[in-house]
Parts: C-alpha cells; sequence; structure tokens
C-alpha cells in the first residue's frame, strides 16, 4: 500500500504540490485528476524518487521511501511522452528492467513476449521503436513499464496524445489489464471521463491541492465545491437559500434532499432537467447546438444565469419559450 | 577531476597548437626589415598584392552567386518532390563537397584541361575555376537552402495563392523571404570556402590567378619572404572574421521563428507530364554536371598515351622515374597513418571539449564553444604556415612527422565538437530517468543511454576526422618532408611535372584518394541516426 502523507514540493519557490496526502491500496487504481499545471506529473515524480519532497513523507508498506533511490524502489513509471530508448529494438526496450534484475536471457524472452502479448503487439520484439505510431508507443511503453512487474505502476497521461476514438478503446483495454492482473496503478489524467473510466479511487488536484478524493461515483455525485464542479463538466451551478428541503433561487424553486438549511451552491446534474410544458422554470432557448447524439440548448432565463440542457430530437429552434422541469439538486 | 579534465585539455591543446602559432604569425608580421609595419605596407602598395587581393574577393562573390543560381532548381526538387531514388541521389551528390581540392582540381584538368574531354583547353582561365566551385559548392545549397526548404510549411505558400498571389508571386514574398536565413548560410559558407580556395585555385590557375591564401604558400615556398606571407595571413584572418561577424549578426537580426513541417508531409509525388520533365530535366543537368568530372578522373587514370592501360596504376611502386623520392604507393600508407593519427586527437580532445559545451551552462560554455569553431574560421594555409613560424625555435619541430596530424586534427576537431554536441543534448532527460524507474543505476543508465547514443555520434565524427585528414593539402603543404609525402601532396608533384605517364600517375592518386573518401563518408552515412548533427 502506498501512503502520501503531507506531501510538499517547491521547485524554484513555486510550491507545486501543497500538504497533499492520498493512498492507493493494493490491487486498486488511483486516477489522479487535474488540468495541466495541477502537479500532477510533479506528484508521480516524488513517488518515483525522481522529485525531492520538500517535507511530507512517501512509504510503502510503512517503510519511508525518502532514502531509497530510484531505482530501488520498484515502481514502474509509463512517461507522458513514452521516453522510449530510441537506440534500442521494441524486445530491448521492453527487456530493459528485467535486464536491470539480472534475469537470465531466457526468463527475459519469455516475460517480454508476455507482456507483448498482453498489449497486442506479440512477436514485434526485433522491430525498432522508431517508426511506431502512437497507438504502438503507447503499447511498447506500457509492456516495458509492467515487464519488471513492478510493486505499482504509475501512469502519466498514457493516452494524451492519442485520437478520441483511440482513447476510447485503449482505456477500457487498460482497465482491464491493470484488473486482470491486479496491478496497483496510479493514473494521471486531464481527461474526466478517462479518470472515471478508469479509477477505483479518484483524486481530484488543484494548484497543488486536494481538492476532492473519492470513489469516482461519490465525486461525480456529490462535488466539493463550485470548482470541482466545473471542472468534472457540470454547468448549472447556483447559489441558493435552503429552507426545510427547499431552496429559492433565481431560478425558481427547486427540491433538493437532504440538505441543511441556509445558504448552499447547488447543482443540477444535467439528466436532472427536462423541457416539460407544465415545468417550474420559465425561459427562452437563446442558443441551439447539435451534438450528434443530442442537441444543447442554452436557455435565458429572466433573472439569473443561463441554464444547459442536453435534449433529444426535435428540439425547440433559437428563440422558443419554453418551460423546464428541474429534478433532485444537489448541494456541494 | 573529470571537468578539470574537459577543460583543460582541449584549452592546453588549443593554446599551443592554434594560438600560439598565430600569435607567431602576427610576429612574424610585424618584425619586417623595415620596421614593424613594413609588410604591410608593401600588401598594401605592391599592385600585384593588391592585385591578389581584388582577384580573392571578386572571384569569392562570383563563385558564389553562380552556384545559388545554378543549384537553385536542385535544390527545390529534392525539397518539393518525392521521387524514386531520391535519398540515394540526395547522398550522391553530397560526394563532390567532401572530395580533397587537389581531386576536384585533378578532375577538372582532366576535364577542361589541354587533354579535356571537350577538346577545349579552359585550364588557367577563370572559367575553368568558378565551375569548379559551383561544383564543388552545389551540395551546400541544395543540403542547406532544400534543407530549410522541405520544412516550409506548405500552408503559407497555399494561404498566398488562396489571398490572390500568383505562383511566381507566392514564391517571392512569401517562400523566398522564408529561405533567406538558409540562403545567407548557404552563401556564406560558400563565400568563405571560396575566398580562401587553395588547392583548386593552385591545379587549375596556374599561379596565374592566385587568391591570396596561393599567394601566401608562394611568398613562403618561393620567395621565403614570411614578414609578407604574415602579414597576408593577417589580413585573410581579419576579413574570414569579418564575414563571420556579419553573417551571425545578420542571422541575430533577421532570424523569424517559423514553425517547421515534417519533411514527409511537404514532398509529393510528381503529377503531370510537365512536372516529370522539369524533374527529369534538373535531375539529368546535376547528374551530368556533378558525374562527368569525376567519371573523366577515372578514364584518364585508366587511359595512358591514348591506350587503356593500368600503367597509370602499376607504376605507382616504381621510384626510378618518379617525381617523389619514394614509390606513390608509400604517399598511400603515409596518408592513412596521418589520417588516424589525426583521427584519434580529433576524437580526444573534440569529445572532451563536446562534454563542457554541451552539459554546461552559461557564458564558460558559449566562449569554449566560439574558441573551437575559430579553427574553422582559419584557413588551412594559415595554419601550415602557422605551425612553420611557431615551432622552429626555440626547439625545432618542424621535421617532427607529428605536426601533420596535429594540423589536421585541428581542422577536424570544430567538425567533431559540431557532430557529437547536438547528439549529447538531445539526449532527452526523460531517458535517463526512464532507464532509472526501470532499475538502472545512475552509471549503469549513463552507459546504457548515453554512451550507445554518443558512440554513433562519435562514429560519424572519426570518419569526418578521418576523411579531412586524408585530403588536407593546404596546411600539410607548408609541414611536409620531402621523404614523406601523403596523397594530395603525391598527386600535386606528379601534376607538375611532364608526361603523360606521370599525368596518369596523378589521376590514378586521385581516383584512389576519391574511394577512399568516398568510402569513409558513405561509412558515415551508415551511422547516421535520423538527422542529428549539424554536418
Amino acid at each position: 500500500m502506498l501512503r502520501v502523507d503531507a506531501l510538499t514540493v517547491e521547485i524554484q519557490g513555486a510550491t507545486i504540490l501543497n500538504n497533499v496526502t492520498a493512498q492507493v491500496l493494493d490491487g486498486k487504481i488511483l486516477a489522479v485528476l487535474g488540468p495541466s499545471g495541477s502537479g500532477k506529473t510533479t506528484l508521480l515524480r516524488s513517488i518515483a524518487g525522481l522529485q525531492r519532497p520538500t517535507t511530507g513523507t512517501i512509504q510503502w508498506d510503512e517503510n519511508d521511501l525518502a532514502g531509497v533511490p530510484v531505482e530501488s524502489r520498484g515502481f514502474g513509471l509509463m512517461f507522458q511522452d513514452y521516453a522510449l530508448f530510441p537506440h534500442q529494438t521494441i524486445g530491448a526496450n521492453v527487456g530493459f528492467g528485467l535486464r536491470m534484475q539480472h534475469q537470465s536471457t531466457d526468463a527475459i524472452h519469455r516475460r517480454v513476449s508476455e507482456v507483448l502479448d498482453w498489449v497486442g503487439m506479440s512477436g514485434s520484439e526485433g522491430r525498432p521503436v522508431t517508426n511506431l505510431s502512437g497507438g504502438e508507443q503507447q503499447r511498447v511503453a506500457l509492456a516495458r513499464a509492467l515487464a519488471p512487474a513492478p510493486r505499482m505502476l504509475m501512469l502519466d497521461e498514457p493516452l494524451g496524445s492519442l485520437d478520441r476514438s483511440m482513447r476510447e478503446r485503449l482505456i477500457v483495454e487498460l482497465r482491464e489489464l491493470l484488473v486482470d492482473h491486479q496491478i496497483t496503478a496510479v493514473y494521471v489524467t486531464h481527461d474526466q471521463e478517462e479518470a472515471f473510466t478508469v479509477a477505483d479511487r479518484l483524486l481530484v488536484l488543484k494548484e497543488g491541492v486536494v481538492a476532492q478524493e473519492g470513489t469516482p461515483e461519490s465525486v461525480y455525485g456529490r462535488p466539493s465545491d463550485e470548482w470541482t464542479a466545473r471542472f468534472l463538466g457540470f454547468r448549472n451551478i447556483i447559489q441558493a437559500n435552503v429552507i426545510d428541503g427547499t431552496a429559492l433561487t433565481s431560478w425558481g424553486r427547486l427540491v433538493v434532499g437532504d440538505v441543511a438549511d441556509g445558504p448552499q451552491t447547488l447543482v443540477i446534474p444535467p439528466d436532472e432537467l427536462s423541457l416539460d410544458p407544465a415545468g417550474s422554470i420559465h425561459g427562452k432557448v437563446a442558443t441551439r447546438t447539435f451534438r450528434g447524439g443530442h442537441y444543447l440548448l442554452q436557455i435565458a432565463i429572466n433573472a439569473g444565469p443561463t441554464l444547459d440542457v442536453e435534449v433529444s430530437a426535435p428540439a425547440p429552434e433559437a428563440g422558443t419559450e419554453v418551460r423546464l422541469r428541474p429534478g433532485h439538486a444537489v448541494a456541494l | 577531476m573529470g571537468p578539470i579534465l574537459a577543460v583543460g585539455v582541449p584549452l592546453v591543446f588549443l593554446t599551443v597548437v592554434f594560438l600560439y602559432p598565430l600569435w607567431s604569425i602576427l610576429f612574424a608580421g610585424l618584425s619586417g626589415d623595415g620596421g614593424p609595419l613594413a609588410a604591410f605596407g608593401e600588401v598594401f602598395e605592391k599592385p600585384s598584392l593588391r592585385g591578389v587581393a581584388w582577384f580573392t574577393v571578386w572571384q569569392a562573390i562570383v563563385s558564389t552567386g553562380l552556384t545559388l543560381i545554378v543549384a537553385m532548381p536542385a535544390a527545390y526538387v529534392f525539397a518539393r518532390y518525392d521521387f524514386p531514388g531520391r535519398s540515394l541521389l540526395r547522398a550522391a551528390i553530397t560526394i563532390p563537397f567532401v572530395l580533397p581540392t587537389l581531386v576536384v582540381g585533378s578532375a577538372f584538368l582532366a576535364l577542361l584541361g589541354p587533354n579535356g574531354a571537350f577538346g577545349v583547353d579552359l585550364s588557367s582561365t577563370i572559367w575553368a575555376i568558378l565551375i569548379a566551385h559551383v561544383f564543388y559548392n552545389y551540395a551546400v545549397v541544395v543540403r542547406t537552402v532544400g534543407g530549410l526548404w522541405a520544412h516550409l510549411d506548405l500552408r503559407l505558400e497555399e494561404a498566398a495563392r488562396m489571398l490572390g498571389a500568383s505562383r511566381w508571386r507566392a514564391f517571392r514574398t512569401v517562400t523566398l523571404p522564408l529561405l533567406r536565413p538558409a540562403i545567407a548560410a548557404a552563401a556564406s559558407i560558400i563565400f568563405l570556402f571560396t575566398f580562401t580556395s587553395f588547392g583548386v585555385i593552385l591545379v587549375l590557375g596556374n599561379l596565374e590567378f592566385r587568391t591570396i591564401e596561393v599567394e601566401i604558400w608562394r611568398q613562403t615556398m618561393s620567395f621565403l619572404n614570411l614578414p609578407v606571407a604574415a602579414a597576408l595571413s593577417v589580413l585573410q584572418l581579419v576579413g574570414v572574421s569579418m564575414i563571420l561577424l556579419g553573417y551571425s549578426r545578420y542571422q541575430e537580426r533577421r532570424s523569424i521563428e517559423q514553425r517547421l513541417a515534417p519533411a514527409a508531409a511537404t514532398a509529393r509525388k510528381p503529377q503531370t507530364p510537365g512536372e516529370w520533365w522539369t524533374i527529369g530535366g534538373i535531375l539529368s543537368f546535376t547528374a551530368v554536371f556533378l558525374g562527368t568530372p569525376l567519371v573523366m578522373l577515372v578514364e584518364r587514370s585508366l587511359r595512358v598515351g591514348g591506350e587503356w592501360s593500368l600503367a597509370a596504376y602499376t607504376s605507382l611502386g616504381e621510384t626510378s622515374d618518379s617525381p617523389l623520392f619514394v614509390p606513390a604507393t608509400e604517399a598511400i600508407a603515409n596518408s592513412v597513418g596521418f589520417a588516424v593519427a589525426a583521427m584519434a586527437i580529433a576524437l580526444v580532445v573534440g569529445i572532451l571539449a563536446a562534454t563542457v559545451v554541451a552539459y554546461r551552462r552559461g557564458s564558460v560554455s558559449r566562449w569554449f564553444d566560439l574558441l573551437l569553431m575559430l579553427p574553422l574560421g582559419t584557413s588551412a594555409v594559415t595554419i601550415g604556415f602557422g605551425f612553420l613560424v611557431a615551432f622552429d625555435s626555440p626547439i625545432d619541430l618542424r621535421t617532427s612527422p607529428m605536426l601533420i596530424p596535429l594540423a589536421h586534427s585541428l581542422i577536424a576537431i570544430p567538425f567533431v565538437v559540431r557532430t557529437v554536441v547536438p547528439v549529447m543534448r538531445s539526449i532527452r532527460r526523460r531517458l535517463r530517468e526512464a532507464a532509472r524507474v526501470l532499475g538502472a543505476s545512475p552509471f549503469r543508465a549513463w552507459r546504457e543511454i548515453d554512451v550507445p547514443l554518443i558512440a554513433r555520434s562519435a562514429l560519424v565524427a572519426a570518419g569526418f576526422a578521418f576523411a579531412i585528414s586524408l585530403g588536407e593539402f593546404g596546411a600539410t603543404a607548408f609541414l611536409v618532408r620531402p621523404e614523406r609525402p601523403t596523397l594530395p601532396i603525391a598527386i600535386f608533384r606528379m601534376l607538375g611535372r611532364p608526361g603523360e605517364l606521370n599525368f596518369g600517375r596523378a589521376m590514378a592518386l586521385s581516383t584512389i584518394l576519391m574511394v577512399l573518401t568516398a568510402a569513409s563518408i558513405m561509412l558515415i552515412e551508415r551511422f547516421r541516426l535520423g538527422e542529428a548533427g549539424e554536418f
């Protein structure tokens, strides 16, 4: 089990990570989610031993890693740009870690072909790495990180440079691979969907500070603050005054569940908002955009911010007066 | 210990072998008979010497302009079109550029000389010299200008066309200005080479045409007028420095940052018959222009007295009727021996220096880099002449066989540094980190990642150093001992003697030198990893 405790990292006077605490249970996947510049990569580099923490501790199974050099930590790291060795073949790249462990040539051969098989690149040992496609590089880099059977694998934006359809396919494969082989992993990404798909636990980083931590469902179901909610893709956020389970907002009355009375910030999830002639919110369609599977409508409300609604066809034209029925709102 | 060695060895080497000889030249120039500035006065007043200076400048300007015009179409074709055999052809056109000057001189003597292929004797005319200079520097334009051209974003020109510019207008207003840095770079390289041209002019100009470089040699070897030779060297050095300085100022001022496209994205297959004809025409011209002199060289070496024969080759082992004091075959052995020694010295000093330039930051590294590049701007003749004046007293080292490899290595070191430094810099820190994470100790990571990657570029550098030393003529001409001639020296002496057989032998030795040089350059191409390195 990995424990990061009160980790602070300063680089050239700038605080990159501030009092970060996190843990990863054996065989589980922690996704670290944050926009660029939030300190995700620095967190990985600190755990790997490539970056010295300013204060705080990093422990593995209760042992402090402070004095342990990079090569003795037994962690795997898959770099964002893959960092494949250009002067070595695929086989030599994947076998590198095994050679560092002084394994026999036979054992290296077997293991290399095994992990290449896992990532769907069997038989490619002799090929050079210099003319691989993005997807192939990603697979070889993953195989190389997996080959020495690290006690934990860290992946830094592993799908970052691939196109969308490739990402959506590979992320599922990746999750299956990690779960099937019970690999403990830290997965860094700026993409919410990727993080939700891959994670057992989710940690949201904002400017070097942990904004929220929990299961993907709990984080999505209840973002901790407005910034997190917006970063996760929620758009309908409003200030409210709650009295007895009813919230008074500039959009009108909203029903909320178990929320304390008083001023609150509320969010209406997209699936909790629909067009309904009998709805309580009255507004006018400001813009209508076709998004393939659905339309996105921006509804201008008399008093208050615009509301975003996803509806299926047929969708009202811009300028149409509409009524909306809000479902349950969530308090942040 | 390591850093002291890396800075100290190159610094001591350059001080003793480069700065001290330069200082000696300056000293010699100031210590003529009629007072400190007499030699300089003579250079400025004597009409023949003023003529030499004027000729040096104008032939360099004309050669540069001609080369740019003649080679530009080929630069375009290689940059913008993808045709079968492109990379092979591009490698082939580089061969003239790496050939020793004496080989180029011989080849044009075979082509345009008294017994030339076309029946016209252009030797001892300016035309032979100009054509040889264009031949020699053709690849500089194709590689330098074409290199940037291939990476220019096609969409910029397309955008100009979409905005209503004609093909020509788009070229003139968009492409040409963007190419300007490369054109300036090519022009200054060619100007520098032709400004200090020695071997070609000596062979084709018959002493009727003399550059400053040739004049320094003549003043020293024929008239023993060291003060005038020194004054000429100093003036030439000033001229070269001004060119280099002007060029770097220009590049700083004019540099436009532009996003470069991968070459593969800008080259396309020719489509219309018109395109095929244009490309075919330009490539045929290139092949004939660059190929004919070399073919003629080989042909002449195989014909003695109008008959096909191997006599020129088989008689290389003889001493009796040879203008050398030793069999010509010994010249081959001497050259290879000197080249191996020069290569070893250049590699040790160059790689030590490269680590300083690549891994140190700040002004130390920059000044060191500049010092290392200085020999590149100093002509070979100046280096040879400098050795001659410097290593005379207190200890007379001029008979030492080590002087030749030392001079050669001095010329080769800038090439070694420029080849190795970019590779050292390009090894991304990520790769070392990846090795560490996979369980390699810092030393192991260095051995597994840095060493193999640098080793390739060191091999490339070694090939360059070897080829440079093999063909070096200007410095060697001052330092050579009669009984230990090198290949270029042997060729020059053979050319200077009458007789069909001697001419045939000169052609045969030139052919051998060409093959040796081409072989070491081909080896370089094999080991080159991608496009790394600046040469």
